[in-house]
């Protein structure tokens, strides 16, 4: 190895490097190093304040509620919109009449763009004639808004969010049962096993990798997924919506309190990082039989 | 073993079973997207009453691209998410090649580090890039939004895999014809791996097409905004809430990539896997 060839790898990769640097390890570094600093003021910079960034953080019941609201935001979608996506791809692999069509429905929510789908269940849920509430008044149940009121605004969010992902992970599960044997099936048919048998105890563990390839991508998307709160509640009612990021966005660009903010991104990332350690040192191992 | 005879022999009801919860599951999964187009179409007073004799109109498309300056919106859509595309395939090409092709001190040290990008997406880190981008004085412009994504750790990772998969012997024939370094690439390596360059693509178009928070925050003017937050603006400014025509710019919004999809279907769901599957 010359050092030629060492100058002309290192020029190859400097410009991709340069902006990955620029705008993914410089900006996680600097955001710590703010977490730790006064937000800036026209009269008076940026001073060292030691954890008082963080000590707001702790005495903000929102970002208590945004926490919170993530959790169970990821609760909800990440097993739902998985499950889902598993039956989904067994569905579509089958041998059910209209696949095409199947995929296509299945599908179709994840080429849309989050803001403009966002749109359509803001009208789907709004009170007196969204088509929720037509439904509901088919059946002779009371008028409900559903974004407006702290005990469903959450879940609304939610089904949105799995409607979704749902068609998305399907791809990737579909694609693994695709690489599976047909002999597989064939041989447990002989055997005389059942279907539920089958999956349990052949298709299950086949689909493992895809499984923790589709889960760490859902815990990812929990954390990052904001749209659609801006379009359809921006985080109301009094906060019942509001996620970490979205939090985030609003202590950032509506109040411009960059040194809270930067405490904020810093959880975020903890939670970003925490995914990327378990899935490189527990599941990675796993995985593999 | 009874039990699983007893479930076999329930077959041929579980298998109809199973198209009525699949259809009925698509049927769900279509209906906002119906009703989005049922809205659209119909003049404002069928927007939440169903009647087959409605009568069809383009009247709210006409009255929403006139409300918002969607042309310019589509243009800002398109550059943006060409120039990101043209910058992604163009850096990440060279950097998976060296990745590949070369051995150099700290290879596995900075591949890790390409790879932190996989986890810590640019939408995380919002604030500080505000700050570069503000130093640097890009604010308000389509560069400005497009930069953080133009080294994608994705692309890399995704090209360096299809690279090392390519036959020894193709590149050692052009060695021997005293190709160089950038020929062998642009002559072997691009070529036989095309598939996954339009897979990467179709990815890469849909994702930008449809981002949102980042352009939100770095573009405050029409010159620079793309679609989404255009959509945005234009839906929530308040004109009296008229459904009729917000369905309408939101199915402009989608519609280049819905049709895109419905056309070739097979290619976007194979690129998607593709680009998924490690």
């Amino acid at each position: 190895m010359n050092a030629q060839k060492q100058a002309h790898a290192w020029l190859l990769l400097l410009p991709a490097l340069t902006l990955l640097v620029a705008f993914t390890h410089y900006p996680a570094i600097a955001t710590l190093i703010d977490s730790f600093m006064s937000t800036p003021k026209p009269n008076r910079a940026s001073v060292f304040v030691g954890f008082d960034n963080y000590a707001a953080m702790v005495d903000d019941p929102i970002f208590w509620q945004a926490l919170r609201n993530n959790l169970w935001f990821a609760l909800a979608t990440i097993p739902l919109s998985v499950g889902l996506a598993l039956a989904m791809a067994l569905w579509v692999n089958g041998k059910l009449a209209g696949r095409g069509f199947l995929r296509m429905a299945y599908f179709t929510p994840t080429v849309l763009p989050m803001i403009a789908v966002a749109n359509i269940w803001l009208f789907f849920y709004t009170p007196s004639y969204g088509l929720l509430e037509q439904i509901g008044n088919l059946f002779g149940l009371p008028s409900q808004n559903w974004l407006g009121d702290k005990a469903t605004a959450l879940g609304a969010i939610t089904v949105v969010a799995i409607w979704k992902e749902a068609g998305f992970f399907m791809i990737f599960y579909l694609a693994a049962l695709q690489g599976i044997n047909p002999s597989l099936r064939e041989a447990a048919a002989i055997e005389g096993a059942s279907r539920w048998f089958f999956f349990r105890r052949v298709l299950w563990p086949l689909l493992m990798p895809t499984t923790i390839f589709v889960l760490v991508n859902a815990v990812i998307n929990a954390f990052r997924m904001v749209d659609h709160v801006v379009v359809m509640t921006r985080g109301g009612p009094d906060n019942a919506t509001t996620l970490l990021l979205y939090h985030l966005y609003e202590v950032g660009f509506k109040f411009w309190d960059q040194g809270y903010a930067a405490a904020v991104t810093v959880v975020l990332l903890a939670a970003l990082a925490t995914v990327a350690l378990v899935q490189f040192f527990v599941l990675d191992r796993k995985a593999h039989y | 073993m009874a039990e699983a005879v007893a479930l076999r022999q329930a077959n041929p009801a579980g298998h109809w079973l199973d198209t009525m919860a699949a259809w009925g599951l698509a049927i769900l999964w279509i209906l906002p997207l119906a009703y989005a187009v049922w809205t659209a179409f119909h003049p404002a007073e069928f927007s939440a009453k169903f009647s087959l004799t409605a009568p069809l109109t383009l009247e709210n498309f006409a009255r929403a691209w006139e409300a918002a300056p969607f042309a310019r919106y589509f243009l800002n859509t398109t550059l943006l998410v060409s120039l990101i595309l043209g910058s992604q395939l163009l850096l990440c090409t060279l950097a998976a090649y060296a990745f590949v092709r070369y051995e150099f001190r700290g290879k596995n040290v900075v591949f890790a580090l390409v790879l932190v990008q996989l986890m810590i997406m640019p939408d995380v880190l919002l604030v500080e890039n505000y700050k570069t981008m503000s130093k640097l004085g890009l604010i308000d412009t389509l560069l400005g939004i497009g930069l953080p994504y133009f080294a994608s750790a994705f692309a890399i990772f995704l090209l360096r895999q299809t690279f090392k998969g390519i036959p020894k012997e193709l590149v050692e024939a052009a060695t021997m014809e005293g190709a160089s370094a950038l020929q062998i690439l642009w002559r072997v390596y691009v070529p036989l791996a095309k598939p996954v360059y339009v897979a990467f693509a179709l990815v890469s178009v849909s994702y930008h097409w449809n981002n949102f928070l980042w352009p939100l925050v770095v573009t405050n003017s029409v010159n620079s905004r793309p679609l989404t937050v255009g959509l945005q603006v234009f839906a929530s400014a308040d004109q009296g809430i008229d459904w009729s025509i917000i369905t309408a710019a939101t199915l402009l919004t989608a519609a280049p990539l819905l049709l895109a999809f419905l056309l070739f279907q097979r290619q976007f769901v194979q690129s998607f896997m593709r680009a998924g599957i490690k």
